[in-house]
């Protein structure tokens, strides 16, 4: 609980952070809300010579709209992300994920960023991302690039970052009319985590499923794609049952591990029930 | 100020601003010059040999002091001993050396501690420490225990701790009673880690000078710690004192004294420096005790109407791996004594077994062995009402201790004081509407909703003790308390006491007593405790004895003080004490009210001593000591109504009602709090706390990551209402209230999740009801498909 010594610089630009990565190759990190890196480093599970703190980097915050996206800088806090008013109306799937992370100082120190590019398997904004299809920007010292969320996750705590590269910023494709949403999550009772988090989009047209995407996280190593439910869905009327009958299918070759409070097993049908529940939620908005 | 009725008035807490504003001094808050800080370097295995301690590195890192291991403080501390030898029941006491010598008996044990300028370098340098170990196979299990050719202290056969039984009636004779029902079931009580606020610290100053030795610690009893810490650092009491300041909660957890509070004091005189430890979250997870952990097998032989004729029960209880201060005393006497609870139960028979395991020590965990025989108990009248298809509330009714029978004694032999049990269980069936939520679940019922209704009826002992019985069952010392009440020149009044409140609020209702007797305005009372150099003698706040105990020995101080200034009242106003009548802080002649003198302006009289009745000494101050002459009973009812998700198996509770009976009630808003926090604790043992170790002893539940912990938000609004029955025990008729919501919500909950339960067949689960296990159990009720 008392971290090992290291060293503490303010980066004033991403151009300065990923000269001083480049500089101090695997052992230096970024510091962005720090409710992940610090945890670690306070158990020593995590060494790093030296932080590098975003938090002056203005260039990695606000929310903003640019051609069907919305625009959100990797330092946005999750309590940000959550109650703008911009995020609540353009998507609002990902304000409702951000509410239901953690506690009220979680939220008010996390960020979007750092969520990300921690990838924790419990976390909850991978399995909205996932589902809005958003984009990550990052820049390295080859400059700026742009990595699709079904690229991202690569397994536990493994993203497409490269070592020297920084998250900028997420590129979330606006929601819909004629959309619907949900994130339903059944808390981790300790860490308040996900045991499992489902989100969902569907568009509906006419009753009809036009489009479908669900997301899962807290199952296995990494947030993924319910491809099996979600083609089930498209081209079906959303009644209980139907929703029902494709949510059967979630569990269906879905990885998951076992741990203290949730064996695979459990998780795996929890998988069903939550991606049914969620489904069902976000069929009652897409009738408005 | 007129003085109005402070007795029985919601005061706000006066404790409460420092310890939100952040500006209450705990022991980490304590600075001195030229302090530095300890780390202790812990055993990662559950059970090993020690074979060689290599400190070189660690002493020669950045900012150290000093490293030293158990052979440096061979001769200077000494073993920890046990505070509580229960007789007759073949106790074994094996040495708890500070410092890890041969073996290290727990993950977390302490091998050696290094002290260095700052914290950050102590701890860094701990990390140099080269132990180099022969990992042997570990005790994890406790009912692998009795059988394991592993023995966590060689001495100790079968690593059994203690065979204690009680018995009362005959047990057999009753179950063979022609039509009596014999109800069976297993429970498992399950490990808890009891997450004070404040982890444990321990700051000490040696000055060379005096030789005087003082230990700031976060402990719930500091002068238990000095008596002990004399002992075990073979240092002249005279010459330590031990200061609790602040203290962060404790909930029986800084009650044992610990090896690092010793190693820490003995550095200071070694180094003849201020050394200061603070223990961090996962130290506090590992090393400072855990409660409950028990297993038992129970019996209750009921009549077909419902007459509970025999309780018999078997427990096997762990203590981890060292005997904790007052551990012996916790699975035996806290608990076998307790297990007749509010009911006329003429045959009990009780028998425990205690076993060393290669885990943490276990000891007092808020309630203390009261949890767990309530929650025997009253799971067993439940399982005895569904075997013969009684209501839960009927089968209480009937076996309920009527009021006109108290005192009243139980078949393990306690004499309960007073109590009208029945009336607490109507409360609380009227407050939650019983026939109403009952056809509530019935039409739930019909829409595949699963809703259960629980109860919990329970008396608690507590307030202890008479010494004398607490002596006979091995307590090595009184439990009496203390008091001083001063009055100062100007009329304020200062209050020392002997009992260590550590977030209960005693600074505030002990203010209000004196505040109440004295006539004074409640702001001119300072309630000062946890300093052994300010008082004669305190046993600490624990057992929901606070404010029975230290609470009278306060208002019989008091009395004092107003016998005094009556008599120079009388004197100064030349008339005789009998013809004085005190009254809002003022004595008058009676049937001429403008002749009189407040009681300040008789404190100034006292001290200015010009004017005092012939052979009275100055000043104005009285001091009690108070052994009471028996227990206080609080009891009261619980009831609850939870919702399970059937395709889930998690549990939501709808409806939360607590009737409880603490007799007269000081102030409404800290008893509010009290039975707030223990019902809180109480409900998280049945639904999501549970400390768990993998097969090699190691702590999977090592963080708050990983152990439920309850928040506020998982809790419906809490129903508290109360009866009144004042204890002939002590004159202020006041009951301990610490624990009983602890001791009432536990089975509360689960009884009421087996009531959802019981349309599938379902008749017990053991705690904690995560959903899984919740689920599993549906799924397997429904024949497997889910
Ligand atoms: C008690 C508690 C409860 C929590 N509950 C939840 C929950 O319910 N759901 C949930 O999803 N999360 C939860 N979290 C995690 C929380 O959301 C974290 O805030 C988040 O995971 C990490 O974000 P951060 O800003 O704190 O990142 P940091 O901890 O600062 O960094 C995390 C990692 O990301 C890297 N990083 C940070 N920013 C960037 C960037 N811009 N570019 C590249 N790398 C970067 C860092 O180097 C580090 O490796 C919880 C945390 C705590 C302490």
């Amino acid at each position: 609980m008392i971290p090992a010594t290291f060293e503490y610089v303010r980066a004033r630009s991403v151009r300065e952070a990923i000269s001083l990565l480049q500089q101090h190759g695997g052992r230096a990190k970024l510091l962005a809300g720090g409710h992940s890196l610090l945890p670690l480093m306070k158990l020593r599970l995590s060494q790093p010579e030296m932080l590098i703190d975003l938090g002056p980097v203005d260039e990695l915050r606000g929310i903003r709209e640019e051609g069907g996206s919305l625009v959100i800088g990797a330092l946005t806090t999750h309590d940000e992300v959550a109650n703008s008013p911009l995020v609540r109306e353009r998507v609002p799937l990902l304000a409702e994920c951000a509410s239901q992370i953690g506690d009220v100082q979680v939220r008010n120190r996390g960020t979007i960023g750092g969520n990300l590019a921690h990838a924790d398997p419990a976390a909850d904004y991978p399995a909205a991302v996932l589902a809005l299809e958003a984009q990550m920007e990052c820049e390295g010292p080859a400059g700026i690039r742009t990595v699709p969320a079904s690229q991202w996750f690569v397994d536990l705590l493994t993203t497409a970052l490269g070592p020297d590269e920084v998250l900028c910023r997420l590129r979330v494709p606006v929601q819909t009319l004629g959309q619907g949403w949900s994130y339903t999550k059944l808390p981790h009772p300790a860490s308040g985590y996900s045991l499992l988090g489902v989100a969902c989009l569907v568009t509906v047209d006419g009753g009809v499923c036009r489009d479908a995407r669900v997301a899962v996280t807290g199952a296995g190593p990494k947030a993924v794609r319910l491809a099996k439910v979600e083609q089930a869905l498209v081209g079906g009327r959303l009644d209980e049952a139907a929703v029902a009958e494709a949510a059967r299918l979630a569990s269906d070759g879905l990885e998951a591990t076992d741990d203290l409070y949730a064996s695979a097993e459990y998780k795996r049908h929890l998988a069903v029930v939550y991606t049914k529940r969620a489904l069902l939620r976000a069929v009652e908005r897409a009738r408005g | 100020m007129a003085v109005t009725q402070v007795f029985g008035a919601r005061v706000r807490r006066r404790e409460d601003p420092r310890l939100i504003r952040g500006t209450a001094t705990y022991t980490d808050d304590v600075t001195l010059p030229g302090l530095c800080y300890a780390a202790f370097v812990r055993s990662p295995h559950a059970h090993a040999r020690i074979l060689r301690v290599d400190t070189s590195r660690a002493r020669s890192a950045p900012g150290v002091l000093g490293v030293f291991t158990a052979q440096d403080l061979e001769g200077k501390v000494n073993s920890i001993p046990c505070g509580w030898q229960v007789p007759n029941c073949d106790l074994k006491t094996p040495p708890h050396p500070p410092l890890a010598r041969d073996k290290v008996r727990f993950v977390g044990d302490a091998v050696a501690v290094v002290v260095a300028e700052s914290r950050a370098q102590a701890y860094d340098a701990a990390e140099l420490v080269e132990v180099d170990y022969e990992v042997l196979p570990a005790v994890v299990d406790t009912e692998a225990a009795l059988q394991s050719a592993t023995l966590v202290h060689d001495d100790v056969p079968q690593n059994r701790v203690l065979l204690w039984s009680v018995k009362g009636g005959d047990f057999e004779a009753a179950a063979r009673e022609p039509g009596v029902r014999v109800v069976r079931q297993r429970l498992v009580n399950q490990r808890l880690i009891p997450n004070a606020m404040e982890t444990r610290a321990a700051t000490a100053q040696y000055n060379p000078g005096t030789g005087e030795l003082t230990l700031w610690v976060t402990s719930q009893n500091p002068h238990i710690a000095r008596v002990i810490l004399s002992g075990v650092l073979s240092f002249p009491e005279h010459k330590l004192r031990v200061i609790a300041p602040e203290v962060g909660g404790g909930f029986g957890s800084k009650i044992p004294v610990y090896p690092e509070e010793a190693v820490v004091a003995h550095l200071a005189t070694r180094l003849a420096r201020p050394v200061k430890w603070a223990e961090t979250r996962r130290e506090n997870y590992l090393s400072t005790i855990h409660g409950r952990d028990h297993i038992t097998d129970a019996e209750i032989a009921v009549r077909p109407d419902g007459t509970v004729v025999g309780l018999r029960v078997r427990t096997l209880a762990n203590f981890g791996a060292y005997l904790s201060t007052a551990a012996p005393a916790i699975p035996t006497i806290l608990y076998g004594l307790v297990l007749s609870g509010p009911y006329r139960i003429p045959n009990i028979d009780c028998e425990v077994t205690g076993v060393f395991t290669n885990t943490t020590p276990t000891d007092a965990y808020r309630g203390a062995g009261r949890p767990e025989a309530t929650y025997v108990l009253e799971r067993m009248m439940d399982l005895a009402a569904r075997e013969l298809g009684m209501d839960p509330a009927e089968i209480r009714r009937r076996n309920l201790i009527p009021k006109d029978q108290f005192p009243y004694t139980v078949a393990t032999g306690i004499t309960y004081d007073s109590g009208d049990y029945a009336r607490a269980l109507d409360r609380a069936l009227e407050i939650l509407d019983y026939p109403k939520v009952r056809a509530e679940q019935a039409a739930a019922r019909q829409q595949g909703r699963y809703l259960g209704i629980g109860l919990s009826t329970y008396v608690e002992i507590c307030g202890a003790g008479p010494s004398k019985v607490v002596g006979a069952t091995g307590f090595a010392g009184g439990l009496w308390e203390s008091a001083v009440v001063r009055f100062s020149p100007t009329g304020k009044v200062t209050v020392f006491t002997g009992t260590s409140p550590h977030g209960q609020g005693e600074e505030t209702t002990f203010a209000q007593i004196v505040s109440q007797e004295l006539g004074v305005p409640l702001d001119d009372v300072e309630v000062l405790h946890g300093d052994t150099d300010s008082i004669l003698m305190g046993w600490g706040t624990y057992g929901s004895r606070t404010t029975p105990v230290g609470g009278t020995a306060v208002y019989l101080a008091a009395q004092k003080v107003k016998e005094k200034a009556q008599r120079i009242a009388a004197h100064q106003l030349e008339v005789s004490v009998d013809d004085l009548v005190f009254e809002n802080g003022r004595f008058h002649v009676r049937g001429a009210p403008d002749r009189g003198m407040t009681i300040q302006e008789v404190a100034l009289q006292a001290y200015l001593a010009w004017n005092l009745p012939e052979g009275m000494e100055p000043g104005l101050e009285g001091q009690a000591n108070w052994d009471p002459s028996n227990f206080v009973f609080p009891f009261g009812t619980h009831a609850c109504v939870v919702e399970v998700d059937p395709e889930t198996g998690q549990v939501r509770i709808l409806r939360y009602v607590a009737v409880d009976d603490c007799g007269r009630v000081i102030n409404p808003l800290i008893v509010d709090g009290q039975v707030h926090g223990g019902i809180v604790q109480g409900v998280a043992q049945a639904l999501w706390e549970a400390a768990r170790y993998d097969p090699a002893g190691n702590l999977l539940t090592g963080s708050m990551a990983d152990y439920a912990v309850p928040k506020a938000s998982w809790l419906p609004h809490l129903e508290c209402d109360r009866t009144e029955t004042p204890t002939p025990v002590n004159p202020l008729g006041v009951k301990g209230v610490g624990e009983t919501g602890t001791i009432a919500a536990t089975p509360c909950v689960v009884n009421a999740v087996m009531d959802a339960l019981s349309p599938l067949g379902i008749r017990h689960l053991d705690m904690p009801l995560w959903p899984e296990r919740v689920w599993q159990a549906i799924r397997q009720a429904k024949g497997g498909a889910a």
